[in-house]
């Protein structure tokens, strides 16, 4: 697997804020800081380390326009945790249909 | 708030047997698809190699946490580590929980494996991804009935 490590995205979601945060730009329009701020209550410093944290774990990426870094969602990492959770999922369903043959029989 | 995948299985046989084939590693590892070298004790390290097809040969590590007769079982483990080239003792670990309770009909098993994050309080969670509208939505459902279940 090119990338067996889905824990540094669940971290990096695992934040009400970074949730808000990724909440907004998961509709699609790339956002600046100044534009993700508003409502949540934080300073523009506080929102760029929460952006720089998503950024990092691949969940958003930046790109400058003009005079401004905009942020825009990345969905590639949430499918990957999400499809590594429905394949912990399904394993345990065999393991434990294998588990009930054997106690069963 | 939970970060846990949690089944639950009603099987036609004692406790006493489920408690058998759950904690006897042998055992275990026939179910599991886990090929293990030594017995599970609280405390210590069990080792082994997964047999699980299309994962043979990845090596399998877990500590035991809890051995409760014929109530509770659980072991810590790292279950993404499936590169033996990398060291994966010092990465965060998923707690795996066995319970047992009797039934009229036999026993009842609840599994239990937990910390693959540690999302915000569950409401909070829940209202922040319902609110938007695209993809994101039904991935964000996902993560949510998995944390939440």
């Amino acid at each position: 697997m090119l990338n067996p490590d889905p824990v540094p995205v669940l971290a990096a979601l695992g934040d009400a804020t970074r949730l808000q945060l990724v909440s907004r730009l998961a509709a699609g329009e790339s956002l600046s800081i100044a534009e993700l701020t508003g409502g949540l209550g934080l300073t523009r410093q506080g929102v760029t380390k929460h952006l720089r944290v998503l950024e990092r774990a691949g969940v958003v990426s930046s790109s400058r326009v003009g005079r401004e870094n905009k942020f825009s969602f990345e969905p590639d990492k949430v499918d990957f945790v999400c499809s590594y959770l429905q394949s912990v999922s399904d394993q345990w369903d065999g393991a434990l249909s294998r588990l009930q043959n054997l106690v069963e029989s | 708030m939970q970060d846990s995948i949690e089944k639950v299985i009603d099987l036609k046989a004692p406790v006493s047997r489920v408690w058998q084939a759950i904690t006897d590693y042998k055992e275990f590892g026939a179910w599991f698809q886990v090929d293990l070298e030594n017995p599970f004790v609280v405390g210590e390290v069990t080792r082994g190699a997964v047999t699980y097809p299309g994962s043979e040969g990845v090596k399998w590590e877990s500590t035991t946490e809890a051995i409760e007769p014929e109530r509770l079982f659980s072991f810590r483990w790292c279950p993404y580590a499936d590169d033996n080239e990398i060291d994966y003792s010092k990465e965060p670990t998923m707690l795996v929980e066995f319970r047992l309770e009797p039934t009229s009909t036999g026993t009842r098993l609840v599994v239990t494996e937990s910390g693959f994050s540690k999302l915000p309080d569950k409401a909070m969670a829940t209202e922040a991804l319902r609110r938007n509208t695209s993809g994101w939505d039904i991935q964000a459902g996902h993560i949510t009935a998995y944390v939440e279940s």
